[in-house]
């Protein structure tokens, strides 16, 4: 059951690649997506026991962020159906089929996300998230522009050297684990349960290097510069999975390193740490956001400002973590949402500048409300799932007496919602004539509703299941919930 | 044994310095597939004259990944994208190589500080793990085109594999051959890129992907 969620992937992308004929391959993409979410939906129903000597196993954290991969996944795929057909009707692809990359690639990206969020075993994780900058490379290459070949030289050699930092951070854990003359092993479970063997100052220095090595694909400031270039120039179906789950992922490597952290005794450590990373990210992100250009390098931006309030909470310890865990899932449902739009608008408008769109709720009312409604949802307001985390996360600051990192934290959160109000507004207002009149497949204009949707129900009422799993969550953190 | 081991890393080290200051591309190609030798023979000699399955299979497969397709493959890069064969470098050679003697001064100084608790069979694993890497990221800062970048992450990816091999015991080899592999996929992606901005610029300078900034 488990190693399905992997191997499915890499079928379909073995059968996207032998067959011929767009409209299959992309038929494929959508029933792998389809069958995907339904084995996670089978493990989340009831959890197999761990496979191959404990190296891939799920628990509450895994299954959280498979879920959101799988899901969102799900979203892309089936945008992808529209937007593809809708780029070969207008310009009938030659002699080389670019799609059967893309998708190959798709689903490939896809089997190696689950590996990372399965993987129990830190080498294992490094090769998988190695592996899913490989998958993901050729797909922001997609429009075959010099400005995509760029972001994709820079995403390749950028996170290709961070994560390089994170393999050196991994053997350094090695190295801890085999003090007293033990055997040392890098599974997750072993190193957290022999925590307080591991040697202290070694778990340090490994934790720094892993925290650097995946905080680069993570999207964390100063390592965050491929992602505003690879996040903007990537097709929209891409970029909603490389800021809305992929980001994740690597949040998910920093959050088993920090497990190990807490085991060994060093948690208060690599909290500060955390905490610093955090504020940091969200300082550079406010200050591109503000008088940015470009909308989706501004949402990109504020993935690096999500990122750094997932830091941020995990930063502040226990109290932190079921609202660091909320965050990542509404941060994700919302900035997939947007991307997608940010897809449509740029379809409609051709032209990724602010300046050049106006007009959008008169022409297209379903568009334009989409982009109010997910900045909405991006920016925390109240109702919508990003209000009680960020609204918490504030409120645990704040209890802990740290009332200079509360300030600076709300100061942050005002300016991105300024920037961001100032740029999303004049874009939907304006008269219709200033658009054009083309119209868009219905599931291209509601697909990113829906997310939007999710997300606000979850502002309102969070369901049982995934408040346990939240919990569980957090306290595998040592959240002790 | 640990004189071999010794002299191996330290082969490894002048060849990183000597890296800094070729300017001939096909002769930096030639001294990555040496290095390559001498990092295949690593877990054949380290394994202290008992052969585990372990050390071979992780010795053949570097010496097949890091000293023949890696380098086969960079060098066909080379003829296709018809690169000038000079290296250029923002800074000039010998301040490089000084700047690479300063790295390696340094990464001396600290590794005194890393105690490791595994027993390992040579005191110069750290200081030329960390080396490496150094310089690695140093060509990455200071080397012109493409293709000399990406020698600039292979001899960083070097210098964590050195840091690899002297904890061989708590790498599983399914890992390693997963990182090896990892490796060798992305110089292959990293060249299909190159051949993408060979077609785009005409060169392999990458101060032309410089339109994307705020």
């Amino acid at each position: 059951m488990i190693a399905a969620v992997i191997i499915i992937p890499i079928l379909f992308s073995a059968a996207a690649w032998l067959v011929s004929g767009s409209r299959l391959r992309r038929r494929l993409w959508l029933i792998c997506s389809l069958l995907h979410l339904g084995t996670v939906i089978a493990l989340a129903a009831q959890t197999p026991p761990p496979i191959l000597g404990g190296w891939l196993a799920v628990d509450a954290l895994g299954l959280l962020f498979l879920g959101i991969v799988s899901l969102l996944f799900l979203v892309s795929a089936a945008y992808g159906q529209a937007w593809l057909s809708m780029i070969a009707a207008a310009e009938p692809h030659g002699a080389r089929d670019p799609e059967r990359v893309f998708i190959t690639c798709m689903l490939l990206f896809l089997a190696t996300m689950s590996l990372v969020v399965l993987s129990h075993h830190l080498g294992l994780l490094w090769v998988a998230v190695e592996a899913t900058t490989l998958a993901s490379a050729p797909l922001i290459f997609f429009h075959r522009t010099v400005n995509s070949l760029e972001a994709t030289w820079k995403y390749l050699l950028i996170c290709s050297v961070g994560i390089a930092l994170a393999l050196f951070g991994t053997f350094f854990l090695g190295a801890a684990a085999s003090a007293g003359g033990q055997e040392g092993s890098l599974l997750l479970d072993a190193l957290v349960r022999r925590g307080a063997a591991l040697d202290a100052r070694l778990t340090r220095i490994a934790f720094i290097f892993l925290l650097v090595g995946y905080g680069t694909k993570m999207g964390l400031a100063p390592m965050h510069t491929w992602l505003p270039d690879a996040h903007s120039q990537a097709p929209s179906a891409v970029s909603s999975l490389l800021s809305g789950v992929l980001l994740n992922c690597a949040f998910l490597a920093i959050l088993r390193a920090y497990q190990i952290c807490v085991a060994a005794g060093q948690a208060d450590f690599a909290r500060n740490i955390l905490l610093i990373f955090g504020l940091v990210s969200m300082l550079l992100a406010a200050v591109f956001i503000l008088n940015q250009p470009d909308y989706k390098r501004l949402l990109a931006y504020s993935s690096v400002e999500h990122m750094g309030i997932l830091a941020f909470g995990i930063g502040l310890g226990p109290a932190g973590f079921y609202f660091a865990l909320f965050h990542a899932l509404n941060h994700s449902l919302s900035k997939s949402g947007l991307f997608l739009t940010a897809g449509n608008i740029l379809t409609l408008f051709k032209s990724k500048a602010i300046g050049e769109v106006r007009g959008l709720g008169r022409s297209h009312p379903q568009i334009g409300w989409a982009w109010i409604v997910g900045f909405l949802a991006i920016s925390g307001t109240p109702l919508f799932g990003l209000f009680i985390s960020e609204f918490n996360l504030l409120g645990v600051a704040v209890m802990q007496h740290r009332l200079v990192i509360a300030v600076i934290y709300l100061f942050l959160l005002t300016a991105v919602f300024v920037g961001m109000a100032a740029a999303f507004f004049p874009m939907v207002q304006g008269a219709a004539a200033d658009a054009p009149r083309e119209k868009l497949p219905a599931l291209l204009r509601l697909l990113p509703l829906l997310l939007f949707m999710l997300t606000f129900l979850l502002g309102v009422y969070i369901p049982g299941g995934l408040d346990r799993l939240l919990r569980m969550g957090a306290a595998a953190l040592g959240g002790g919930q | 044994m640990q004189t071999v081991i010794d002299i191996i890393l330290l082969l490894v080290l002048l060849s990183d310095l000597y890296l800094l200051s070729l300017t001939r591309l096909g002769a930096a190609i030639r001294v990555m597939a040496f290095q390559g030798v001498l990092l295949a023979l690593l877990p054949f000699i380290s394994a202290g004259g008992i052969l585990s399955l372990h050390g071979v299979i992780i010795g053949f497969s570097s010496l097949a990944i890091k000293a023949i397709l890696i380098p086969r493959f960079l060098s066909h890069a080379a003829r296709e994208v018809r690169t000038g064969l000079e290296i250029d470098s923002y800074i000039p050679y010998g301040a490089a190589l000084v700047a690479g003697m300063g790295v390696v001064l340094v990464s001396f100084w600290v590794a005194r500080k890393f105690a490791l608790p595994v027993t390992v069979s040579s005191r110069l694993w750290i200081p030329v793990s960390l080396a490496a890497v150094m310089i690695g990221l140093l060509m990455l800062i200071i080397r012109k085109k493409a293709i000399t970048q990406v020698i600039g992450y292979l001899v960083l990816e070097n210098g964590i594999y050195i840091l690899g091999l002297s904890l061989a015991a708590q790498m599983p080899f399914l890992v390693e051959l997963g990182v090896l592999l990892d490796v060798f996929a992305g110089v292959f992606i990293m060249g299909i890129t190159m051949n993408h901005i060979k077609n785009y610029f005409d060169d392999l300078d990458v101060d032309n992907l410089t339109i994307l900034k705020d």
